[in-house]
Formats: C-alpha cells, sequence, structure tokens
C-alpha cells in the first residue's frame, strides 16, 4: 500500500477548517487548508452568499430580483449587484448562442449563473483574507484555489446523475472550476429556451474551466443544447465538457481526458 | 480508510462487511513476502472457517504476486443476525481493485436469492468508491434535504 493509504484520505493536518452554510436552498461547503484562524473570512463569506440570496432570491418577495419582476424597481434603482450580473448574464447568453438565458417567460431570472458567480466570489473572499488553498462547493458547484495539500491537486468526484452515491470519475486539477448541471435531486428544471420547454436530452452536463461564473452558466446551457452540446464545448476556449446521455452514455471533449486522473495501476477506465 | 467507509455508507450490507477490515487490512500487508505462485486466494483460505463468536481475534491475512503490485486482505468473520460473514478485498497501489465475499449466508433459497445481486453490489460499489479518493464532489444541485445524505456531507463530516 502507498503510504498515503494508512491516513484519511484528504486530511491535511490540522490547518484544514470546514465550515457547512445552509442557503439558497442548498448547502454550501467551505473546505480552507491553510493555518487559520478562519473565523473572520468564513463569516465575511457566509455574510456574502446571504446577502447574494436576499438580493437574487426569485422566492423570496422583496427581493431586487422579485421586485424587478414585479416592475416596482429598475435595474437602475436595484442593488449595483443586480447590473453586474444581469451583464454577466447577456454575455453567457451570448457565448452559448442563447441556450443560457435570464430572460426566462416568467421574467428575468438569473438563477442559473448567480450562484456560481457567488462561490467565484467568495473564493476572491476568502483569497483576501490570505487563503490560498481552499474549495467553496455550493450544491455541487466548485470553485477550487490552490491545492488540497502541498503537492496534491485538488480531487473532484463527479457524481453519476442516476445513482448520485456513485461517481463517473474524478477531476483534479489546481485553481480549477467544476460546475454540473443535471435533473439528478431537483427533477426537469432547466427550460430550454429555444423550445420552450424543459430539456430532456441529457442526464448532465459537467464543465471544467478556471471561472465558475462561466462554468455555471454553461453547464446549464450545455443541458439545454442536449445533443448539440458536445460540438459546441468542443468549440469553446478555456473549457472542457463531460456529457451523460439518458441511458448512462458518457461523451467528453477532446480535451476532458487531460483533467481527469489517471485511471490507475489496472488501466481501468471510469466506471 | 475513512473514505471508503464513509462512500460506501449507502450500502447497509458493505458497511457489516467493512467493519471488520478497519483495523485489520494493513499489518499484514507489510510483512507477506511475494507469492510466486500468485495465487490471490492463498492468504483467504487460512483465515476462512473460524466460526466462534470470538471473530475479532483472527487477524486479516493477505496474500501478493510477484507479478503484479495487487495484495489481498481477508477481513474478520463478522457475526450478523443472518449468519457469518466474511469479505476479501484486493487492493493495487493503495486502491482498492476488487472486493468479493468469501463467506455469506447462503442457507435457503431466499438468501441465495439476496446475495445473487448483494454481492455484485459490494463488489461494483467497493471498487467505484474507494478507488477515488476525492476531495469534494460536483453533481447537480441537491436540496438542502438532500445533502443530507450525500457524499459531499459525508467528506464534510470527514472534514470536521
Amino acid at each position: 500500500m502507498t503510504p498515503e493509504a494508512g491516513m484519511p484520505p484528504g486530511a491535511a493536518g490540522p490547518s484544514r477548517v470546514v465550515h457547512v452554510e445552509h442557503c439558497m436552498g442548498t448547502v454550501f461547503s467551505i473546505d480552507i487548508r491553510d493555518p487559520g484562524p478562519w473565523e473572520p473570512a468564513i463569516g465575511a463569506v457566509t455574510t456574502w452568499l446571504h446577502h447574494v440570496d436576499e438580493v437574487f432570491s426569485t422566492y423570496q418577495p422583496g427581493s431586487d430580483i422579485s421586485r424587478l419582476r414585479r416592475g416596482e424597481l429598475t435595474a437602475a434603482q436595484a442593488n449595483p449587484l443586480v447590473a453586474e450580473v444581469l451583464g454577466l448574464c447577456a454575455r453567457a447568453q451570448e457565448e452559448t448562442n442563447g441556450y443560457f438565458t435570464a430572460a426566462l417567460p416568467g421574467g428575468i431570472d438569473p438563477t442559473g449563473l448567480v450562484k456560481g458567480w457567488a462561490i467565484e466570489r467568495a473564493s476572491g473572499i476568502l483569497r483576501a483574507h490570505g487563503s490560498v488553498n481552499h474549495c467553496v462547493n455550493g450544491g455541487g458547484d466548485i470553485q477550487l484555489a490552490g491545492e488540497a495539500s502541498p503537492g496534491q491537486p485538488w480531487r473532484v468526484g463527479i457524481s453519476d446523475p442516476r445513482d448520485r452515491a456513485r461517481l463517473l470519475t474524478v477531476v483534479a486539477g489546481r485553481d480549477v472550476a467544476v460546475a454540473t448541471s443535471g435533473v439528478a435531486e431537483r427533477g426537469p428544471h432547466i427550460i430550454d429556451p429555444r423550445a420552450g420547454a424543459p430539456a430532456a436530452g441529457l442526464a448532465s452536463a459537467t464543465i471544467v474551466g478556471v471561472s465558475l461564473t462561466r462554468a455555471d452558466a454553461y453547464a446549464t446551457a450545455a443541458f439545454a443544447m442536449g445533443a448539440s452540446a458536445l460540438a459546441w464545448a468542443t468549440g469553446m476556449p478555456g473549457i472542457e465538457a463531460l456529457l451523460v446521455w439518458p441511458q448512462g452514455a458518457t461523451s467528453r471533449t477532446p480535451g476532458f481526458t487531460d483533467w481527469e486522473s489517471s485511471p490507475g495501476p489496472a488501466g481501468r477506465p471510469a466506471p | 480508510m475513512r473514505r471508503v467507509i464513509f462512500a460506501i455508507v449507502t450500502t447497509a450490507s458493505a458497511v457489516v462487511f467493512l467493519l471488520s477490515f478497519k483495523t485489520h487490512s494493513t499489518p499484514a500487508a507489510a510483512t507477506s513476502p511475494p507469492s510466486a505462485s500468485a495465487s490471490p486466494t492463498a492468504g483467504a483460505s487460512a483465515a476462512t472457517g473460524t466460526t466462534s463468536a470470538g471473530a475479532s481475534a483472527t487477524s486479516g491475512t493477505s496474500s501478493s504476486s510477484a507479478s503484479s503490485s495487487a495484495k489481498t486482505y481477508t477481513g474478520d468473520e463478522a457475526q450478523t443476525i443472518y449468519g457469518p460473514v466474511q469479505v476479501k478485498i484486493t487492493v493495487k497501489n493503495g486502491k482498492v481493485a476488487g472486493a468479493e465475499a468469501i463467506e455469506y449466508p447462503n442457507n435457503d433459497p431466499r438468501d441465495a436469492q439476496i446475495n445473487s445481486y448483494a454481492i455484485p453490489a459490494l463488489n461494483s460499489e467497493a471498487v467505484a468508491a474507494s478507488s477515488a479518493r476525492i476531495d469534494t464532489v460536483s453533481g447537480a444541485t441537491y436540496t438542502s434535504q438532500g445533502y443530507t445524505s450525500s457524499l459531499q456531507s459525508a467528506l464534510d463530516k470527514a472534514g470536521r
């Protein structure tokens, strides 16, 4: 056995802090692998996440987004973060040929990008507090900074949309973002804006990139694209994609395998 | 092996199996000489057959092959309400490459029926979960309630 097999995998000694925060209807895991203390940084991150929820929630009647949807506010009157996010949504819409859009039938809804953006910003808050090695995971969308432990990249398991206790593969990297869109838990909820109906062509779409703001919107778009997602993702610079088809088969952009950790001594590909 | 245990916790039967590994899987490996015969079951048979209540006194055994780095570890026999259970795992370069129940209840047709799918499931789950040393999990957004039973939740608990 290798030396690491005897110790708890993932353990980085005493300089590891994990904080779990319920927000936006899901759970955020903040995993810091630098010598602490990190209470002030974690406090700043959780305050930020709840602030984002207050501004952008489509479930809270008093949020800026809800008021915008009801016509009680203009984008210019809303919290300045709203204009920033809507600008990012417009960019994502252009980059995805309209498969990502915040202009949904029920009104303006930047949900498909806000969480990734908030997580990427949360990572920035941790950096500003001095952390260089951390992982922020919000409901399955991940921004990584630095390494899991000295010399060891972060290892991200990609869950099987048909059985989330299983992993399809493992992505290993430093300073990367990983976002997955799928139907696994919340049921069909991603609308194909072109068809105006729930997307059903894929079981899940995973995007690996540098920025989670983009990766999150791209994963949503790729899921909506269905069969055309592979060609689109292959042509997009700076990202790679893993697509899972409804019957469980997978497709990868040519560069995705560069992110996948080596299949192991037996040469066994990911199941 | 904490992550291994967590990852497999979704299968109740696998938990029973793996509990018997927790403390006995490692020591024998270092002292076991490579076997030219490369018989993966040589060690396993030595540990089988003990049915006493003091099963924990039986230590795990291993065998290794000269042609590869694969080693097998045989867990202590665990007494369950259905009968004795004993499992052998194959480890290659620190990762679980296979798992197999070498003793399990098989006394009536219903036992045999259950085991016909439970044993292969144990094998594939142990390999899938424990060969992946992971820090976090990406997947479709889970709800607050769904998080409770998620792999990410287990990883977070392990880190705290």
